[in-house]
């Protein structure tokens, strides 16, 4: 009884801290102003991803061919019989554990261990190059070997191609930038060109590379799983 | 749990490293969804409770939003609330549609083309 007496005033104080911050007249969000931005950025790509997501959604539906089966189109053999959406499983597998090094990136940042933030940095850099790269290899087999095209292909509905191309083109786009930023924050890092500045700068960093991870977690239910 | 400071978010490497591994075991459950070849509406239901579930952990622990304020959470997290319509008018104008094309245009039963592997290649 007692507990749940202290969750309700625990409750009401996080009701009267959001009042209190959007009323103050100062600022709103009591974070590192760069943090603030950056989820803000992350508001409006969610905004992108999710209205290239509903129209796939929008043109799967509508079909009246059948749409390509993704499982078999996916497919890789190493050898033996086709292991279905393999590739797509270990790209997934990629991007989690760079999301991962990614979290210790940061809380080493916070503790001022510049060698072990650096390196995590670039570690969780090189898994995206690594997506990147099997990425790349995908589309030019699709591309290639399979005629896959905007317009048309040879498995069934035609808009797949276009949706195929534009979701995951747009995503590998926002890997291949983080990519890029990471490398350039890792560099900063081993400078120390954080050391007044404060390691808030992991962290926002860290959050734009846990969103691209979150938007492959949708692109994978919704584009190969379904 | 430890709260938001004034220095940033400092948290115990062991949450990091639990989720971590939470993850791993959502992905590859998705996976043998697909690999075990579930149908219907298990496939779809399991697809949307894994997905759900990585994505809530990766926003409220890689994310740190679990330890933010009241006042950034529903900054960020409820606009996203409107794609909802989006999503719900499209699928209805999706299924209107198929269904003018099927009335008009008449529907293809038979996929166009038997699907080739790349190992064939």
């Amino acid at each position: 009884m007692a507990q749940s007496t202290a969750d309700v005033v625990a409750a009401n104080d996080v009701v009267t801290d959001l009042v209190s911050d959007w009323s103050a007249e100062k600022e709103v969000f009591k974070v590192h102003w760069g943090k603030a931005m950056m989820w803000i950025f992350l508001l409006s790509d969610t905004f992108i991803f999710t209205s290239f997501l509903t129209g796939y959604m929008k043109v799967r539906i509508s079909s009246t061919v059948p749409w390509p089966n993704s499982s078999e189109i996916f497919a890789l053999s190493f050898g033996g019989d086709p292991i279905p959406l393999i590739l797509i499983a270990i790209m997934t597998f990629v991007l989690i554990t760079s999301s991962g090094t990614m979290a210790l990136a940061v809380n080493y940042g916070y503790r001022k261990d510049r060698m072990k933030a650096a390196v995590l940095l670039l570690i969780t850099a090189g898994f995206g190059l690594m997506f990147v790269g099997m990425q790349a290899f995908e589309w030019t087999k699709l591309i290639v070997d399979e005629g896959v095209r905007p317009w048309g292909n040879p498995f069934g509905a035609a808009q797949f191609g276009a949706s195929f191309f534009m979701i995951t083109g747009f995503h590998g786009l926002h890997v291949s930038g983080g990519v890029i930023y990471l490398t350039y924050v890792a560099v900063g890092v081993l400078n120390g060109r954080y050391e007044k500045k404060g390691y808030d700068i992991i962290e926002i960093a860290g959050l734009y590379w846990h969103f691209v991870d979150l938007v492959w977690v949708f692109i994978f239910a919704f584009f190969y799983l379904w | 749990m430890a709260a938001a400071t004034e220095e940033g978010q400092q948290h115990p490497l062991s949450i990091y490293i639990g989720i971590w591994l939470l993850l791993f075991v959502f992905s590859a459950a998705s996976y043998f969804v697909d690999y075990l070849q579930l149908q219907g509406y298990l496939r779809w239901n399991l697809i949307l409770i894994f997905m759900m579930l990585k994505a809530g952990f990766i926003v409220a622990i890689f994310m740190h939003m679990a330890w933010e304020r009241l006042a950034l959470i529903t900054a960020i997290l409820l606009p996203p609330l409107a794609l909802l319509v989006l999503i719900g008018m499209m699928s209805i104008e999706g299924d209107y549609t198929y269904l003018s094309r099927a009335e008009f245009f008449g529907v293809d039963e038979a996929p166009i083309v038997e699907h080739h592997h790349a190992s064939g290649h």
